[in-house]
């Protein structure tokens, strides 16, 4: 053989080694044995912020603590949490506990990639009816949720009393009292109207007090709900962003003194408290008439338990939820993120240390869960909500046609 | 596109003219040559269907079947025909986004084009400071887009946006237009910030075009008679085709499938005003977790980007030939 031939076969080997390498990486790994008693559980959620994420992590320590096992907690970014979920799905690396957002639960449980904790007799305890049904799929329970929050009317005390109104209890006192407050370059109401999720959140509590549903929202009672924001917009009581407004923007404006109202939730008490010179309360949403009831969608995470396979792990995965559930770890949780119990009767401590939460305790017996009656099909609905109020807000439709359109579609 | 250009060589390779010289069998000696030759081409090989093959036909067979959050646990995806295609042509929002996606297209381009050779034909003639001034042209290319559209956001707002304010200084303007909160002007406001991010693009490589044109033409045209317009038209021009047909057809096939800007500035919104056939389709996959019509909207999208594409290669294979 010749010198040339000797060095281009080598040089040909070269050229593949590499991807024999990585070929080779990639066919192993991903097991892990299961001999030996269980001294870890993989926990993975998405409070990667601070306060929450250190919160949290006391809470998550405490329970880890309780069960004899020590915890390794990953964090990934709200947005990417599905994505991350439905890739450890397909790779058989689900961990050993998993927080989703309630209305994730019954998606991620319809894909069969979560364990009923049924089977380990976990116990709700005196979690609301409203907050179980977003935990249950097929009449089994996938899911604990320690702690949740909702929406409620916040108010800029300073510019109220200035105004003389008082902060409104009804749709009728909600479009008078925006209207005495919109002066110049301040609207009397911010919303989020925006086309996700989020503009559908906002316009719940409107939609069910007023008895709408989300089956059909081709309904008088829904239009009554969406005429409402119209009726603020057109009247200039709020600006037409509020199309494009994040409940963060939402929030901004009126920590600047551009909105004298606004739909938010508790998760803003931190950020408001540290804007100087802002005084505000929060009442709840304004009912469609008075002494109507409420009714509030509800938000925040349930624990579930993947199936891993591994019975050992998943009995200590299933204490550990049971343990997320309980007095102590509530209990800190709501205090130090700003959220409520989802069992009533832990609010009252809560609200005794944080009193603003009372306006969000107080509905938690009301709340309704958005994937209730359509379970993993909320999503697709959930669209056509928004895409509706935002056709009736500025695509210049009826709410009528905007409601039909969207239903049939 | 450019696995057919790689390939021509390797062809020539594998054709045999080694053994033909004595015209015997190949020996020994030449099939290990031959099996060398291969083995050198594998990795490109590989890596072209890993990375372009594979993603291209799971993509199609996607858009087959119905394929949701359960098939990652599962692995089973049922297979449902054109199911998913007449579900997302059926539904009233694909004519609404085909349409904005064609006017973004066309605007885009049309105002990314004009822009970007003015302000080559601007550079080409030399004058103090005209090296830093054209590497600031750039600037849009060096800002994450995520920065920029939350920037270009408060720049647009109704109420507090910087360009709103500087309207209002004007005596003969009322009104605040709002830009990106009415379903009348977003495109436009869309389109607009999308023409600033494609500037560079076109004013770069048409700057590199005129640079390519031999003074000698210029001088020979002006004894003749033509400079200014007329050299433009009859020197430049068709001196600089074969670069303007490589912007243009590049500029369509990106335009198409931009997703970023709109996501950030509207999210398609309001009231699917700004929605295209991309953000419909992100939509569907990472919104509504329905990977199967998100996958066939766009296959679609492909379909449109390969009528440009395949009119970029016969263009460009017909330039070589020239």
């Amino acid at each position: 053989m010749s010198r040339t031939h000797r060095s281009r076969t080598a040089l040909a080997a070269a050229a593949l080694g590499p991807l024999l390498l990585v070929s080779a990486c990639g066919g192993s790994g991903g097991t892990d044995d299961t001999d030996g008693a269980v001294t870890e559980l993989h926990v993975v959620d998405y409070y990667n912020n601070d306060p929450n994420k250190s919160v949290w992590q006391e809470v998550l320590e405490g329970c880890a603590d309780e069960v004899g096992v020590a915890l390794r907690r990953e964090t990934v970014p709200g947005g990417d949490l599905i994505a991350k979920v439905l890739q450890m799905s397909s790779s058989r690396t689900l961990p050993d506990v998993l927080m989703l957002d309630n209305p994730d639960v019954q998606q991620i449980a319809a894909s069969g990639a979560l364990t009923p904790l049924d089977e380990f007799g976990l116990d709700p305890g005196g979690i609301s009816e409203g907050v179980l049904a977003a935990s249950m799929y097929e009449g089994q329970l996938y899911a604990l949720q320690p702690v949740t929050n909702t929406l409620a009317l916040f108010y800029n005390t300073e510019i109220l009393a200035e105004a003389g109104v008082e902060p409104p209890t009804t749709w009728e006192e909600l479009k008078q009292a925006a209207a005495d407050l919109t002066e110049g370059d301040r609207y009397g109401l911010a919303l989020s109207a925006i086309n996700t999720y989020e503009g559908t959140w906002q316009f719940l509590p409107f939609m069910w007090s007023n008895g709408g549903d989300e089956v059909d929202i081709a309904t008088p009672e829904v239009a009554e709900a969406l005429q409402l924001w119209k009726d603020l917009l057109d009247a200039g009581s709020m600006s037409q962003s509020v199309v494009t407004w994040s409940q963060g923007d939402v929030a901004d404006q009126f920590a600047a003194g551009n909105a004298a109202m606004m739909v938010n939730g508790p998760w803003n008490l931190g950020t408001l408290e540290a804007v100087d010179g802002l005084e505000y309360d929060i009442v709840p949403i304004p009912a469609p008439t008075s002494g109507a009831d409420v009714v509030s969608p509800f938000g925040g995470e349930g624990w579930v338990i993947p199936r891993t396979g591994d019975d050992a792990r998943t009995a200590l995965a299933a204490e550990f939820v049971q343990c997320l559930t309980g007095e102590a770890a509530v209990t800190a949780a709501a205090v130090g993120t700003h959220t409520v119990p989802t069992d009533p009767a832990l609010a009252p401590a809560v609200v005794e240390q944080v009193p603003q939460l009372a306006s969000f305790a107080e509905q938690v017996p009301n709340l309704r869960a958005r994937t209730g009656q359509l379970g993993p099909d909320w999503p697709g609905q959930a669209t056509a909500i928004y895409e509706a109020v935002q056709n009736a807000l500025v695509g210049g439709m009826t709410p009528q046609d905007a409601l039909a359109q969207a239903q049939d579609g | 596109m450019v696995d057919g250009a790689t390939a021509l060589p390797g062809r020539s390779v594998l054709g045999g003219r080694v053994p033909s010289r004595a015209g015997r069998p190949p020996g020994r000696h030449a099939l290990r040559r031959r099996a060398v030759h291969l083995a050198f081409l594998v990795p490109a090989l590989l890596y072209l269907l890993l990375f372009f093959g594979y993603p291209v036909v799971k993509n199609v067979v996607m858009a087959f079947q119905e394929y949701t959050t359960a098939t990652f646990y599962t692995g089973e995806a049922p297979w449902v025909g054109w199911a998913n295609y007449a579900a997302v042509i059926d539904d009233p929002v694909f004519s609404r986004a085909l349409m904005n996606t064609g006017l973004f297209t066309v605007g885009s381009i049309a105002g990314q084009f004009t822009l970007g050779l003015a302000i080559a034909l601007f550079f080409h003639k030399r004058f103090p400071l005209s090296g830093v001034l054209r590497s600031l042209l750039l600037l849009p290319w060096l800002i994450p887009m995520i920065a920029a559209s939350a920037v270009w956001r408060w720049i647009l707002d109704t109420d507090n946006g910087v360009l709103n304010r500087a309207l209002g200084l004007l005596p003969f303007v009322d009104g605040r237009p709002a830009w990106l909160t009415s379903t009348s002007l977003a495109l436009l406001a869309v389109v607009i910030v999308n023409i600033w991010l494609g500037i560079p693009f076109n004013a770069t490589i048409l700057y590199g075009g005129l640079q390519e044109i031999p003074d000698e033409l210029y001088e020979a045209g002006a004894l003749d008679g033509a400079t200014g317009a007329r050299a433009f038209w009859s020197i430049t021009m068709p001196m600089l085709r074969g670069v303007v047909t490589v912007v243009l057809v590049l500029g369509v096939v990106y335009t198409l499938k931009v997703l970023d800007v709109i996501l950030g500035l509207t999210n398609g919104g309001p009231a699917n005003a700004t929605q295209t056939v991309a953000t419909l389709s992100y939509h569907l996959s990472f919104r509504e977790f329905d990977f199967g019509m998100g996958a066939a909207l766009g296959n679609i999208l492909i379909l449109i980007s390969l009528v440009f594409a395949v009119a970029y290669l016969r263009l460009n294979r017909r330039a070589v030939d020239e």
